[in-house]
């Protein structure tokens, strides 16, 4: 059974606009409009979209936060609304711009505070703290009131906050929004040995494509409530053709650019200095040897695609078919 | 299960006031300060019979039970459940979303994270008040009585109490609802202060019996001082008020809950 399963999820608001000096008119604003998303147990899902396009709403009503307009929705088996409370034992939330911690007590008491709430065995609420103080490097800061802290401090709080109750799966919400790079580094390598551990299903948002590329495995992008694109990071570079490039200096101009089979010339700069290639069948070692034999190499660079590149060609809509990259079930667009 | 929950929440109390502590001049003065409140409701009415000896029909004694009761029972609620008038900060901030991701009762954890220490000195004013004015009215103390004078300040505090949740769940629907849910609140507890005989048509109607706030100190004032209602009302109505705040209290959590469907939450 999938730990989430989401079937035609739908949350529309009323919204009123103006309309006129003194006359207000109701509309109808589908937030998520037909949401299909299946997760398995111990999978690492990185969630995006553009600002507004239903992110925030979807973890709301996976964890009973919001109540759907329609659609199913089982998380853990449980139905998040008429199901909160034992819901709220079994997963971990973290919401960047909001705090699950006491914001007058030591950090340390919030921790002793969350065992009641949730109702931890102190022994393995004792285990689970350790391994987070060790992970995480908390004790510098363990004693010092929540509103005291740095906010890469108290994002790291509020990790081991939602992770205490040892949780089945863990959603976040921006965990590395404004975060500095430091810091951003411990969560990210922090989620990474999480997900390793292979029993904790984490599902993520967020505006840094870099923590989905360092943590996510599966990427699943959401624009104007629908999921335009569900499945690895690396179908996303096949559908939108972003490839590898090689950017080779030279000594000196070829009087003629070489043609290399299974990577295409893409561009010539710098008075025929600079040749950029990009990698399509054939791997770096054969580019670079092909061109070793025939010119002087300077220098020779990959480049990565360009991930955000990649993403704000699909948000601005220039898309081929929609192809189920992964198989799995996704919305029509 | 429960027993579990118990515990929680008074983990929740105990981090409450280990908070308050940490600004323990303010809620020194906060203290002292919220005392001023009631005492200057109490004030109103004697100075009101500084000029008149009688008001609706009814004496000073016979007053200060009603503003006894009135004070004892907003005074306590206030302490209890008033911050959830609150609540639209809550929306706003999103400390609604942080409440709902938790095991636990959204409306408890809002009550206890939040519960405002610093007003039990009136609740324990209120009280003495009610005492004071008891003894002095020169009741005729029966077993029933004595049982309703227990009973009615009880089921005030579930009124009010009832009566600050109903109004906040408006909240959910219009985040400005702020001033809409103090003038019912406030303006209850000020009718209550006073015999529902000095008020007159639809507004006495409406409030007394419409809302009925008539039942938190009014009636049961009646069947203690053993007065007929000068109204007209059977005299069994002074007995009503357990009745009355259980069906207010059942209200109330019924507008929560269909409340609570209707959050909205705020961005990101």
């Amino acid at each position: 059974m999938s730990v989430i399963d989401v079937r035609e999820l739908r949350k529309e608001f009323t919204v009123r606009v103006r309309a006129g000096r003194l006359r207000r008119e109701k509309r109808t604003v589908a937030a998520v409009a037909g949401v299909d998303l299946r997760v398995e147990r111990g999978e690492l899902l990185g969630y995006i979209g553009p600002n507004g396009a239903g992110k925030s709403t979807t973890l709301k009503m996976l964890t009973g936060v919001l109540t759907p307009t329609s659609g199913q929705v089982r998380v853990c088996g449980l139905r998040p609304v008429p199901e909160r409370t034992r819901l709220a034992l079994r997963v971990g939330v973290v919401f960047g711009q909001r705090s699950q911690l006491w914001w007058d007590l030591p950090l340390r008491e919030s921790f002793d505070l969350l065992r009641h709430v949730y109702r931890v065995p102190a022994a393995a609420h004792a285990a689970r703290l350790r391994r987070c103080r060790d992970l995480l490097d908390l004790d510098a800061f363990a004693d010092t009131p929540v509103r005291q802290l740095s906010l890469g401090q108290r994002m790291r709080g509020e990790l081991t906050a939602a992770l205490l109750h040892g949780p089945e799966v863990l959603f976040l919400d921006e965990p590395t929004i404004g975060l500095d790079v430091v810091s951003r580094q411990a969560v990210r390598g922090f989620l990474a040995e999480l997900g390793r551990a292979g029993d904790t299903t984490l599902v993520l948002t967020t505006h840094d494509l870099a923590d989905i590329e360092r943590l996510c495995p599966r990427l699943v992008v959401i624009d104007h409530g629908r999921v335009v694109h569900d499945g690895p990071i690396a179908a996303l570079h096949d559908r939108y053709g972003s490839r590898r490039l090689v950017v080779a200096d030279l000594d000196t101009a070829l009087p003629q650019p070489p043609e290399l089979p299974g990577a295409p010339l893409l561009r010539v700069e710098a008075d025929g200095h600079r040749l950029v290639f990009a990698l399509e069948s054939a791997g770096v070692a054969d580019v670079v040897a092909a061109l070793a034999g025939r010119a002087a190499l300077r220098d020779v660079s990959i480049v990565e695609p360009d991930i955000e590149d990649v993403v704000a060609r699909l948000y601005a809509g220039k898309e081929g078919p929609l192809v189920n990259a992964s198989g799995r079930a996704g919305a029509p667009s | 299960m429960a027993d579990h929950r118990l515990r929680a929440y008074g983990a929740l109390l105990g981090a409450q006031a280990r908070s308050q502590a940490a600004y323990r001049a303010s809620f020194a003065v906060d203290l002292v300060g919220n005392v001023g409140a009631t005492v200057f409701d109490v004030v109103t009415v004697l100075v009101i019979f500084g000029v008149t000896r009688e008001l609706g029909g009814f004496t000073l004694r016979e007053t200060l039970v009603m503003v006894g009761l009135s004070a004892c029972a907003f005074a306590t609620a206030d302490l209890l459940v008033g911050n959830v008038e609150r609540l639209p900060a809550y929306v706003r901030t999103g400390l609604f979303d942080a409440v709902l991701l938790r095991p636990l009762g959204a409306l408890p954890q809002l009550l206890l994270m939040d519960l405002p220490l610093r007003k039990a000195s009136r609740a324990v004013f209120g009280l003495a008040v009610l005492l004071v004015a008891l003894a002095r009215a020169g009741i005729e103390w029966t077993p029933g009585r004595v049982a309703l004078a227990v009973a009615a300040p009880l089921a005030g505090v579930v009124f009010f109490g009832s009566v600050f949740v109903a109004t906040a769940t408006v909240s959910f629907y219009w985040t400005e609802s702020g001033e809409l849910a103090n003038s019912v609140t406030y303006g209850g507890r000020d009718f209550t202060s006073y015999p529902v005989t000095i008020f007159d048509g639809w507004f006495r109607a409406a409030f007394a019996y419409g809302m009925g706030f008539a039942f938190v100190s009014y009636q049961p004032a009646l069947a203690l001082l053993g007065r007929a209602d000068p109204l007209g009302l059977p005299a069994w109505m002074g007995w009503a008020s357990p009745t009355v705040a259980l069906v207010a209290a059942a209200l109330a959590a019924t507008a929560w809950r269909v409340g609570v469907r209707h959050y909205r939450s705020t961005g990101s």
